[in-house]
């Protein structure tokens, strides 16, 4: 035994000098640790350039695409500019069939924005009460509502058509509206951080004021759950404004069109109508400024409603 | 983007089992009370609903309602009909919604009339008077081949006829060729100074299904009672065999069409012809603006020397869906809108609407030179094609699924990895098979 363990240990040990004299060899042994995390720094933010290179450069070539005129657009580098007639562009856009574009677009922010509001009302409202309540059922309806979260909105669209058709709501704005102010993610964010956010001790002290459960949840755990509402509020807005399958189906109305049908309704008949072309991409170049914008104001309180979301 | 069409597509299938096991159910009730619609006028104020998604359709239905203001119509909207419209038609069939009438393409009419989706306008006196007034073979599109049956009023076409670049032919000394032979010489020859005659998509199915009718051949035929399906049929193997030649000896592009590398093959001159259909005029000015008048267009090359077939791609027509409450008044508008010179007029110049109607070829702006062909009348080509479209080709009732199949096929051949006839002989046995899984009747 004995002796087996000490062959081992002597042919090992001349493994482990080569290869600490090629280290030791190869730089001052002080200098081996900032330069391993250099390296290793320095290819993920290799890996990190090529994602965002990855990412933006669609972006940029819509940018490029939308500054030309037709004839350029295949003429011409696609990932430089030629002439640039974006702002002309974006002035036939608007001024096209009377501005339906911009009517598109309005739709749109009335849809998402509107429509998120109420859901993240709704939502915090279902969570909040699921948290805080003790209640018969209760984990089933939350079961239920986490169910809810893994059936995907294009499956539910036909079903919807159907029951729509059958009260004749169909082709309305609360064809879109109604079914968008449902957030079933937001009621098992909102009630995971109403938990964790909103003490019980708080909530007694408010009953003992004589403040009324309504007023409760209004002055006092509103605010503390806010970063997760703005959280619910943004997924919501992002889904809703990307979604297409649900107006596809619904709507028939040129004039309640939200951007995202509108621009794929275009872009079908480009074969036929080929100066659409140009349309389609300065109105899909227009349509992400609103996300754009509200990504950026959002952000922050979104990042940390995110973070103990998930983490508590 | 890829998730958007994946989800759209998985969607649309859902919705399509569901719209089958609901149209099945729903005809067992439907033929309870067959009472064949009267075609009678109301007799009161009607307001009739239209989906239709060529653009500008409603400056024509704006004077439309000027003129009549006691059957009014609403336009709808939304994407192409395959593009998802279509689709919204059996829904809304489904949920007892549809409109009084669609914009529905002639490949696309068999497959409503099949799941009993369409009013029969044969019992309206105008409809059958107008019959004289189309071009026959319009006719024969909406009639289903059939004597006593029309599901729509014929609204435009697409006669097809060779666009080729005159100047690069005449600089080079290639006469410009009149029969299916001499084309494939004129491609060697253009091969030889690096160009090609021309581009053969894998994805347009229509194109090659224009060029099986223009040999004579036909992808269906209905007796009545069964289905015969023939995209194996001689004239079809034919046109397979000389393009899969083509193919194989490097003498075609295989661009995708549509496609921005598609657009630039024709806008620098490497591709130098497109068999193409009449609206395919604003297709090649609108993607190769660099070659403003270099172009003409002639008739198609023949497979005789001398013949006078030309093949059609595209169309469609006005149908009036089952249901409607207001068979006279919706066929009256469809009638109004395909044949009268005001409506023809402003479709052909808000949207570039090739008529269906003899006198819709006469149109004043049908006859004009066109600057971007060098000032070339080019319309009276495509009037002289129309007259020499075969009146009975017929399209089947399960089209979507035939071009997906064939089309599938043919990106296989286009890459080397099988030929356009495999193609067909696949397209035939699964289109036989999706006929019977729909238990339509069908011949063997």
């Amino acid at each position: 035994m004995s002796t087996a363990i000490g062959s081992d240990a002597t042919s090992a040990s001349p493994a482990v000098n080569p290869k600490g004299e090629a280290r030791s060899g190869g730089a001052p042994a002080s200098g081996r640790g900032p330069r391993e995390s250099l390296l290793s720094r320095g290819g993920a933010m290799l890996v990190m350039a090529i994602f965002t290179l990855y990412f933006l450069v669609p972006i940029w070539w819509l940018l490029v695409a939308s500054s030309k005129d037709r004839g350029q657009l295949f003429s011409t580098n696609p990932l430089w500019f030629a002439d640039f007639k974006l702002f002309e562009n974006i002035a036939n856009l608007f001024a096209y069939r009377d501005g339906v574009y911009l009517k598109w677009l309005l739709n749109s922010l009335l849809y998402a924005g509107l429509g998120a509001v109420v859901a993240t009302l709704l939502a915090s409202m279902c969570g909040y009460a699921l948290a805080k309540y003790r209640f018969p059922g209760r984990e089933t309806i939350f079961n239920v509502v986490l169910g809810g979260v893994l059936v995907p909105a294009t499956a539910l669209a036909l079903p919807l058509f159907l029951l729509f058709s059958r009260v004749q709501l169909t082709d309305t704005f609360w064809a879109v509206f109604l079914p968008s102010v449902v957030s079933p993610f937001g009621v098992y964010l909102s009630r995971v951080f109403a938990e964790a956010s909103v003490p019980d001790e708080l909530l007694e002290a408010s009953r003992l004021d004589g403040a009324g459960e309504l007023r409760t949840f209004f002055t006092v755990s509103i605010r503390l759950m806010f970063p997760a509402l703005v959280t619910v509020f943004l997924f919501q807005f992002v889904t809703i404004w990307n979604n297409f399958f649900l107006p596809l189906i619904m709507l028939r109305s040129e004039e309640l069109f939200p951007v995202t049908y509108g621009l794929y309704a275009w872009n079908s008949t480009i074969n036929q109508f080929p100066e659409l072309r140009t349309f389609v991409l300065v109105g899909s170049l227009l349509s992400i400024i609103p996300l754009i914008i509200t990504f950026l104001l959002l952000q922050r309180y979104w990042r940390t409603g995110l973070g103990s979301g998930s983490l508590k | 983007m890829r998730h958007t069409k994946r989800a759209v597509t998985a969607a649309l299938l859902t919705s399509a089992a569901l719209a089958l096991t609901g149209c099945a159910a729903g005809s067992d009730t439907s033929g309870g009370d067959a009472a064949a619609a009267s075609c009678e006028p109301a007799g009161e104020d009607v307001t009739l609903t239209f989906t239709s998604w060529i653009p500008g359709i409603e400056d024509a239905v704006a004077m439309w309602n000027e003129e009549n203001p006691d059957i009014q119509v609403e336009v709808q909207t939304g994407p192409s009909g395959n593009a998802g419209t279509y689709q919204n038609f059996f829904n809304q069939l489904e949920a007892g919604n549809a409109p009084d009438l669609g914009q529905i393409e002639y490949d696309a009419l068999p497959n409503f009339r099949v799941q009993d989706g369409l009013e029969n306008l044969a019992a309206c006196e105008d409809v059958v008077a107008a019959k004289d007034q189309f071009l026959d073979w319009t006719w024969g599109q909406v009639s289903l081949g059939t004597e006593d049956e029309v599901y729509g009023v014929p609204q435009d076409q697409g006669p097809m006829a060779l666009f080729y670049r005159s100047d690069l032919f005449e600089q080079n000394g290639i006469a410009v060729p009149t029969t299916w032979d001499e084309y494939r010489d004129a491609a060697v020859k253009i091969r030889e100074k690096g160009g090609y005659i021309t581009n053969f998509s894998q994805t347009d199915i229509n194109q090659f299904a224009g060029f099986v009718w223009q040999a004579g051949g036909e992808w269906f035929a209905n007796d009545g009672e069964e289905w015969n399906v023939e995209l194996t049929s001689d004239a079809s193997m034919k046109v397979a065999e000389y393009w899969q030649d083509l193919i194989e000896n490097d003498l075609v592009s295989t661009y995708p069409a549509w496609t921005d590398e598609w657009n630039n093959a024709y806008n620098s001159g490497e591709v130098w012809s497109w068999n193409s259909a009449v609206w395919g005029a604003n297709s090649i000015s609108s993607g190769a603006p660099d070659t403003a008048g270099k172009w003409s267009v002639a008739l198609a090359p023949q497979w005789e020397s001398g013949g006078n077939a030309a093949g059609n791609w595209g169309g469609s027509s006005i149908a009036v869906f089952k249901g409607t409450d207001h068979l006279y008044e919706a066929a009256k508008f469809a009638l109004w809108l395909n044949t009268s010179e005001e409506a023809l007029t402003s479709l052909n110049q808000t949207a570039a609407i090739y008529p269906a109607t003899e006198a819709g070829l006469e149109l004043p702006t049908l006859t004009e030179g066109v600057e971007f062909y060098g000032g070339q009348p080019i319309y009276d080509v495509f009037a002289d094609a129309a007259a020499q479209v075969n009146p009975d080709f017929v399209w089947g009732p399960t089209m979507t699924q035939t071009y997906a199949d064939v089309s599938d096929g043919f990106k296989a051949a286009a890459s080397g990895s099988g030929t356009l006839m495999d193609a067909l002989e696949k397209g035939q046995q699964s289109t036989i098979d999706a006929l019977k899984a729909q238990s339509i009747p069908v011949a063997e």
